[in-house]
C-alpha cells in the first residue's frame, strides 16, 4: 500500500464519519463544527488527487469564511423547530433517503464501470502540473479569460445584492 | 509527488498531539479539589439561568458576508500573482497579463467603493 | 488569445453592458438623486445594445478561444434580452416609486441580470453557461426581494433563492457528469467526441440532470412549484422581467445543448422526455389557471403552459422547432411584458390584491388600457393574426414534421382551454360594471404607457411579418 492510498483512506474515513455526524447531531452548532472537519478532510483528499490549489481554497474559503457565516446564521436563527422536520414529515424522510440511495448507486456505478474518461486519462506528470497554482494562473489569463472577467461581475452583483438585502438602514 | 507533503502532515500531526496533550495533561497532573462553586458554570459572576443557546444578534454579519466575496477575489489574484513574471515575459501574452487583472480589480474595487460609500462597513 | 479589432466589435454588446454597470454604480455612489438618471440611462443603453446586436447579426464568429460565439441566433437572443430590458426600464420608472423601491440599485441589478443572460446565450462552453446563469439568478433573487418591508416579497425571494440554488446544484452535477463522460466542457468537442464512439450512459444521466435543472428555470410542469408565489410576491416589474427574458435566457441554454443534437445521428434522443414535460406543463398550466382569482397568479400559471408549448419545439428536435422556439420566445416576451405593464399600473400600492374582479369596468375608466390589455390577452391565447398565434403555429408545424402528431393536438386542445381564462378578463373588463374596485386608482404614467404601446406594436408587427423573422432566424 503506497503512502497515497494510506492517506486517502485516512482522509476518506474522517470525511465519511463526519458527514454522518453532521446529519445526526441534534444541536446545529455541533453539526456546523463537524462540517468544518468534513471540509478539512476533503482538502486532504484533494491533495492526494494532486489538486493542491483547490485544497488550499477549500480550507481558506469553505472551512474558513463560509463556516463562520454558517455559525452566524445558526446563532441568528436558532432553528429549534427544525429538529423535528423529519419526524413531522415521513414523506420527506422517505424522499430524501430515496435521493441519497439513488446518488449512492450512481457513484457505485461510476466506480465499477470505471470507463468515465476512457482514453482521456493523462500522464501522472501532467496531472501533478495541472493542480499547481502556476498552471491555474496561466490558464486564468489565457484560455479562461472570459470566465475570469465574468466572475468579477458576478461577485460585483453579489456585493450589491448582499448590501441591498441585508443592510439595516438602506437608502 | 505526495512525499513532498510529508513535512506538512507531520506538522498537522504534532499540532493535534500538542493540542490534545495540553488539554489532557492539565486534567491528569493538576490538583483537583472540587467544590460546588467551582463546578457551577462560569458566567462572569451571573447566575446561569435558562438555555445557553439563545438567539444572538450578530451586528457584523453583513461584514462577514462581504468578507466571503472579497476572500474569493483574493483566491483569483493569488495564482495570477505567482505566475505574473513568467506571463509578462512570455511574448504571446506580455502586458495582456497586467491589463486583464487590472480590469478584474477595477470592477471589484468599484464594488468595494460602493459598499464603503453606502456605509456597508458601519455598525448599525 | 489576442483579440483582433473585429473580435472587439463582435463582443461590443457585452462590453457596453459591462461598462454600463460600472458607470451606473459610480453614479449611484456619488449622487443622491441618481435614480431618474439611471432609469433613462438603462433604457438608452439596452436600446443601443439591442439595435447594435441586430445590426451585426451576420458577424458569426467564435471568440475567447471557443468560450463564446457571436452573431446569428446569439445576437437575436441579445436583441430579445436588451429590448425586453429596455421596456422593463420604461415600465419601472413610475412603478418603483409606487412600490417604494426607488433605489438606483434596481437598475444596476437589472443591467447585471441582462449581462448574465447575454453570457449564457452566447456561451459555447459549460463554464460560461454556469457563470451566466448564476449572474442572472443572483440578480433575480435580490430583485424579487427588493420590497424589504413586504412579507410576500421576502417570501418570493427566499423561495426562489432556495429552490434556485438547489436547481443550480442539479445543473452543476449534470455538467460534472458530462465532463466525466466526454472529457471536455466545450460543447462542440463534447458532441464530436460522443458521435465517434458509443455514448457512455453517464452522458445521458448528466444531460438529463442539466435538462431538469433548466426546466426549473423555464417553469415546466413538475418543477413549477416556485412560480406562482414568486411571480405574485415579487414587484410586478421584476415579475415581468423574470417571466419573459429570464425564461428566454434559460431556453437559450437548453437550445445550446439541443442544437448540436439536431445534426447528429440520433437527434430524437430526448424527445420522449420533452414530450412528457411539455404535455404535462400545457395541461397543468391551462387547467390550474382557470381557477385563479389573482391576475398575477393567473399569468404565472399561463407562463407554465407557455413553457409547455415551447418545449414542443425542443421535442421535435429539428430546425423548424429551434427557430419556432426563438420566435415564440420573442413573441411571448413582448406580449407578457405588455400584460404585466398594465397589471403594474392597475394594481394598488400596498396590500391591495390584483384580483381579476378589480378589472371590472376598466373599459369605462380607461378605454386605452382596456383595449391594450384585450390585445395582449388575445395574443396570449394564441388567436390569429397576432404574434402568439404564429409562435404556436411554428412549434406545432415542427412537431408535425417530426411525426409527433398527438402532442400538437394536445397543444391545440390546451390552447382552447386557455382561451377561456384569457377571454374572461376581457369579459370582466368590458361587460361588468365596476362595483368593488371603484377606489382602485390607475397610476398615471407616460413612460409605462410608452413601454406598453411599444410592446403592442411589436406584437402586431411580429404577427404581420412572421415569415421574414423566421427566415432570418433560420438562415444561421
Amino acid at each position: 500500500m503506497s503512502l497515497e492510498t494510506i492517506l486517502f483512506y485516512f482522509f476518506a474515513s474522517i470525511c465519511a464519519v463526519t458527514s454522518v455526524l453532521v446529519v445526526v447531531r441534534r444541536e446545529p452548532v455541533f453539526s456546523a463544527l463537524f462540517l468544518v472537519l468534513n471540509f478539512a478532510s476533503l482538502a486532504g483528499i484533494y491533495v492526494t488527487l494532486y489538486a493542491q490549489f483547490i485544497a488550499v481554497v477549500q480550507v481558506i474559503v469553505y472551512a474558513g469564511a463560509i463556516m463562520v457565516l454558517f455559525l452566524f446564521v445558526i446563532m441568528l436563527l436558532r432553528p429549534e423547530k427544525e429538529k423535528s422536520i423529519f419526524s413531522g414529515n415521513p414523506t420527506l424522510q422517505k424522499l430524501s433517503i430515496g435521493v441519497g440511495v439513488l446518488v449512492f448507486f450512481q457513484l457505485i456505478y461510476i466506480i465499477i464501470a470505471g470507463t468515465i474518461s476512457s482514453g482521456k486519462s493523462v500522464a501522472a506528470e501532467q496531472r501533478i502540473r495541472t493542480g499547481e497554482v502556476e498552471f491555474i494562473g496561466r490558464e486564468l489569463i489565457t484560455n479562461y479569460l472570459l470566465p475570469f472577467e465574468s466572475i468579477a461581475f458576478l461577485l460585483l452583483a453579489a456585493t450589491i445584492g448582499a448590501l441591498v438585502i441585508s443592510k439595516k438602514k438602506f437608502e | 509527488m505526495i512525499e513532498t507533503y510529508i513535512p506538512l502532515f507531520l506538522v498537522f500531526g504534532f499540532a493535534i498531539i500538542f493540542a490534545a496533550g495540553t488539554v489532557m495533561s492539565s486534567g491528569l497532573f493538576g490538583p483537583q479539589r472540587p467544590n460546588e462553586e467551582k463546578l457551577s458554570t462560569y458566567e462572569s459572576g451571573m447566575k446561569p439561568v435558562g438555555t445557553a443557546f439563545e438567539r444572538v444578534s450578530i451586528k457584523y454579519y453583513l461584514v462577514a458576508m462581504l468578507f466571503i466575496i472579497f476572500d474569493l477575489e483574493v483566491i483569483f489574484v493569488y495564482p495570477w500573482a505567482v505566475q505574473f513574471i513568467s506571463l509578462y515575459t512570455d511574448p504571446a501574452i506580455g502586458t495582456h497579463a497586467f491589463y486583464s487583472m487590472l480590469l478584474f480589480l477595477v470592477v471589484f474595487e468599484i464594488g468595494f467603493l460602493y459598499v464603503y460609500k453606502k456605509g456597508g462597513f458601519k455598525w448599525d | 488569445m489576442n483579440l483582433t479589432s473585429t473580435d472587439y466589435l463582435n463582443i461590443l454588446p457585452l462590453l457596453l453592458v459591462g461598462a454600463g454597470i460600472l458607470i451606473s454604480l459610480t453614479v449611484e455612489m456619488y449622487s443622491k438623486k441618481s435614480v431618474g438618471f439611471l432609469s433613462w440611462f438603462s433604457f438608452l443603453l439596452h436600446l443601443l445594445v439591442a439595435y447594435y446586436s441586430l445590426y451585426t447579426v451576420n458577424n458569426v464568429s467564435s471568440v475567447f478561444g471557443g468560450m463564446m460565439g457571436t452573431g446569428g441566433t446569439v445576437n437575436i437572443f441579445y436583441f430579445i434580452f436588451n429590448f425586453g430590458a429596455a421596456i422593463v426600464a420604461l415600465l419601472s420608472m413610475d412603478y418603483i416609486k409606487k412600490a417604494e423601491i426607488y433605489f438606483g440599485e434596481y437598475y444596476i441589478l437589472l443591467q447585471s441580470a441582462v449581462l448574465g443572460m447575454m453570457l449564457m446565450a452566447s456561451a459555447t462552453d459549460l463554464v460560461m453557461v454556469f457563470i451566466g446563469l448564476e449572474l442572472m439568478s443572483i440578480c433575480f433573487y435580490v430583485l424579487a426581494g427588493f420590497q424589504r418591508k413586504n412579507v410576500r416579497s421576502n417570501e418570493a425571494s427566499l423561495k426562489y433563492f432556495l429552490l434556485g440554488s438547489f436547481t443550480t446544484g442539479f445543473i452543476v452535477y449534470g455538467m460534472a457528469l458530462i465532463y466525466g463522460a466526454s472529457g471536455s466542457l466545450n460543447i462542440q468537442s463534447i458532441f464530436s467526441m460522443l458521435s465517434a464512439e458509443s455514448t457512455p450512459i453517464l452522458f445521458y444521466v448528466g444531460t438529463l440532470l442539466f435538462i431538469i435543472g433548466f426546466c426549473f428555470k423555464i417553469a415546466a410542469f413538475p418543477f413549477h412549484m416556485w412560480v406562482p408565489d414568486v411571480y405574485q410576491g415579487a414587484p410586478t416589474s421584476v415579475t415581468a422581467m423574470m417571466s419573459t427574458i429570464g425564461k428566454a435566457a434559460a431556453f437559450s441554454a437548453l437550445l445550446l445543448i439541443m442544437l448540436p443534437l439536431i445534426g447528429s445521428k440520433n437527434p430524437q434522443t430526448f424527445t420522449p422526455l420533452f414530450t412528457v414535460l411539455s404535455a404535462a406543463s400545457m395541461i397543468f398550466g391551462s387547467i390550474v389557471a382557470l381557477a385563479q382569482t389573482d391576475i398575477k397568479r393567473m399569468l404565472a400559471y399561463s407562463s407554465i403552459a407557455h413553457a409547455g408549448y415551447m418545449l414542443i419545439g425542443l421535442a421535435a428536435a429539428n430546425d423548424t422547432g429551434a427557430s419556432g422556439i426563438v420566435f415564440y420566445l420573442a413573441a411571448y416576451a413582448f406580449m407578457n411584458l405588455g400584460a404585466f405593464g398594465i397589471v403594474s399600473l392597475i394594481e394598488g400600492n400596498g396590500d391591495t390584491e390584483g384580483t381579476i374582479e378589480s378589472y371590472a369596468g376598466l373599459s369605462d375608466r380607461n378605454p386605452l388600457l382596456a383595449g391594450l390589455l384585450a390585445l395582449f390577452m388575445f395574443t396570449l391565447s394564441g388567436l390569429p393574426p397576432f404574434a402568439g398565434f404564429f409562435g404556436k403555429y411554428y412549434v406545432f408545424i415542427a412537431s408535425l414534421e417530426a411525426g409527433n402528431v398527438w402532442i400538437a393536438v394536445l397543444g391545440a386542445l390546451s390552447s382552447a382551454i386557455s382561451a377561456y381564462f384569457y377571454l374572461r378578463i376581457i369579459v370582466v373588463m368590458y361587460f361588468r360594471k365596476s362595483d368593488v374596485a371603484s377606489d382602485n386608482i390607475i397610476t398615471e404614467s407616460h413612460t409605462s404607457l410608452l413601454g406598453i404601446v411599444i410592446s403592442a406594436i411589436l406584437v402586431i408587427m411580429m404577427g404581420l411579418t412572421p415569415g421574414s423573422i423566421v427566415r432570418l432566424i433560420n438562415s444561421f
